[in-house]
């Protein structure tokens, strides 16, 4: 009662408390929300680590550096696929990093704000494109590409360096880092291209000042101060690199061996998962390729903790300096 | 004109010239192999294909019209779980957040982000085809919502942190309270941004291939339910690619230009709601 007639009596406070309760009610709602995020996240590690538990108890440490995956005896090693994963990575880096940073100076020093502007909107639109059509146009166009040209020539020229060797299938290795490289375009070309775009301007003219040429201006000024955020978007290119599917999966050979040569095929951690998990019989063999999810999960953390960490740094330098 | 100097002008256009290429390079092999998947895609591509169930192999004709649906229901599924979530968590993030706890949430949604999708789709095979012993579309939206959650809360954040202060202010000091200063002004604020980063992360979603393979799988006919095996575009272009018949090639190329248009109709689309200038969540 006595409730009821302060209501009656003073409307407001009783409305105010009333709107105070629903603050209450929305902020713990988003928090759940919020919340979840995190649970879900925890819910991914704890079910990988239980799921890849026969394997791991089997095999232990020695999963990752035995080179045998036989279903039919049921012997796991993670090493052909491991391998496959870092090696098309670096291949792809190796090609895409020096084109990107190189056209990402190009857009950001060279050319007028709005072709620099109207290309890498169009560049960006490429990071859209689903990885599974990578794959399908590597399949018809890279593929007989680096059959009949690129490795031919290649093996030509550097023959005698094992890496060069071996027969040409057009599947394998090198096709795979190339097609990621293609696909790894659009991320350094953008984060790098924001981070040339943050250098101060002061930095070019102090430079342009003292006589310098617009090249040396751009080397010795503007990259040094921008290198933590390209050397950001180079890791964000490598964690997408290791972490890629489809386009892998259709170009690279699919073979779990460990080969020297560039040419031959073989076989990445997410390719393998792609390719046999809905055919895997047995837990062991369920397991171990869980297990490879794991281990492909750690990888990609790190790199993608370090990508995040460095962009940080930059910003904020840049914003800091150039005020 | 001394000879170092000719040498430092040398330099100078060699390397300039250099970057040029670079960029010619990047930005030209990106576009012919599309123009290569328009040309092919526009000779492979028919009525039939969006209405007629595929045929096996060796039969002409057919087409992909189960994939069709069975992707927009996937889509469809993903999107009802993921983007409240994220949106959600997107205002925790820009109106509620404590210090360590929004940190967590930030860290964590980026770490969530940057898990491939290969990995995520064992985490909905864990949980929903193991315990029902079949394969479920359920479990590809699944997959799908967790890549979207982080993409729309990250996004989300970022344009209601842009919604200026003294709007806030303004509405607070009417008499408003918080959470109807949130629902009432900074949100219809930031609609277009908001809305921007939605349909860029529904586009995403909806090109993924790697998390269906074993959760939603495949299926020759229409699908009957969300807890059956679902036929998906992208899964389809993997699995007719990946074949040996050319009559499957056409098909993929077909598949592989309507996956295409839509993903960039979708990003254009986006990209004009949103002001010149303004970043996009990455």
């Amino acid at each position: 009662m006595a409730t009821s007639s302060a209501a009656i009596g003073t409307g407001a406070p009783h409305v105010a408390r009333r709107r105070a309760g629903g603050d209450e009610v929305a902020y713990l709602v988003v928090l759940v929300f919020a919340a979840s995020i995190i649970v879900v996240t925890a819910a991914i590690v704890w079910q990988l680590w239980v799921h890849s538990s026969p394997a791991r108890e089997k095999f232990g440490f020695s999963f990752l550096s035995s080179k045998l995956w036989n279903p039919v005896t049921d012997q796991f090693g993670a090493w052909p696929f491991i391998y496959g994963t870092v090696l098309t990575s670096f291949l792809a880096l190796l090609i895409s990093v020096p084109l990107g940073v190189g056209a990402a100076i190009y857009l950001s020093e060279l050319a007028e704000a709005k072709l620099s502007n109207t290309l890498t909107f169009l560049v960006e639109l490429l990071a859209a494109v689903p990885s599974v059509i990578y794959g399908l146009l590597a399949i018809f166009t890279l593929i007989p590409l680096m059959r009949d040209y690129v490795d031919p020539a290649l093996q030509n020229a550097l023959g005698f360096l094992p890496i060069f060797s071996g027969h040409i299938y057009g599947l394998g290795y090198l096709t795979a880092g190339v097609i990621l490289a293609i696909m790894t375009f659009p991320f350094i070309i953008s984060v790098s291209r924001e981070a040339l775009l943050a250098v101060p301007r002061e930095q070019r003219e102090a430079a342009l000042a003292l006589g310098a040429t617009k090249w040396e201006s751009t080397f010795d000024a503007v990259l040094p101060f921008a290198r933590l955020g390209i050397l950001g978007s180079v890791f964000l290119a490598l964690a997408r690199a290791l972490g890629e599917t489809m386009a892998v999966t259709m170009v690279i050979g699919n073979d779990p061996g460990v080969h020297a040569s560039l040419f031959a095929p073989g076989y990445s951690i997410a390719a393998v998962i792609a390719n046999e998990f809905t055919e895997a019989t047995g837990s062991t063999y369920l397991s171990a390729l869980v297990e490879l999810g794991l281990v492909l999960f750690a990888l990609t953390i790190v790199i993608n903790g370090l990508a995040q960490l460095m962009i940080i740094l930059t910003t904020r330098k840049g914003s800091a300096k150039g005020g | 004109m001394t000879v170092r100097d000719k040498r430092r002008k040398t330099v100078n256009f060699v390397m300039l010239s250099l970057c040029a290429l670079c960029a010619l390079i990047t930005v030209s092999t990106l576009f012919v192999i599309l123009g290569f998947l328009v040309y092919n895609g526009v000779t492979s591509l028919s009525f039939d294909f969006f209405t007629k169930l595929p045929k096996p192999p060796g039969q002409t004709g057919g087409g992909m019209g189960n994939a069709i649906v069975g992707s927009a229901q996937i889509v469809l599924v993903a999107t009802v779980i993921g983007l409240p979530i994220g949106f959600f968590t997107g205002i925790y993030l820009a109106e509620y957040g404590g210090k360590t706890m929004a940190f967590l949430v930030r860290y964590v949604a980026d770490l969530l982000n940057g898990i491939p999708s290969i990995v995520i789709g064992i985490f909905a095979w864990t949980v929903i085809v193991v315990p029902q012993h079949h394969f479920s579309a359920l479990a590809g939206s699944l997959a799908l919502s967790l890549m979207l959650i982080p993409i729309t809360a990250r996004s989300t954040e970022q344009f209601l942190l842009e919604v200026p202060r003294s709007m806030r202010e303004g509405s607070l000091a009417l008499g408003a309270n918080k959470w109807r200063t949130i629902a009432r002004v900074i949100v219809p604020a930031a609609r277009k941004g908001i809305m921007t980063g939605m349909i860029l992360g529904v586009a995403r979603i909806s090109g993924e291939t790697a998390p269906l393979l074993f959760t939603s799988l495949n299926n020759q006919y229409w699908s009957t339910g969300i807890s059956e095996p679902t036929s998906s575009l992208p899964v389809m272009i993997f699995y007719r690619a990946v074949s040996p018949y050319d009559d499957f090639h056409q098909q993929a190329w077909a598949a592989g230009l309507v996956l295409l248009a839509l993903v960039l109709l979708a990003n254009i689309l986006a990209r004009m709601v949103i002001s010149r200038g303004a970043s996009l969540p990455r």
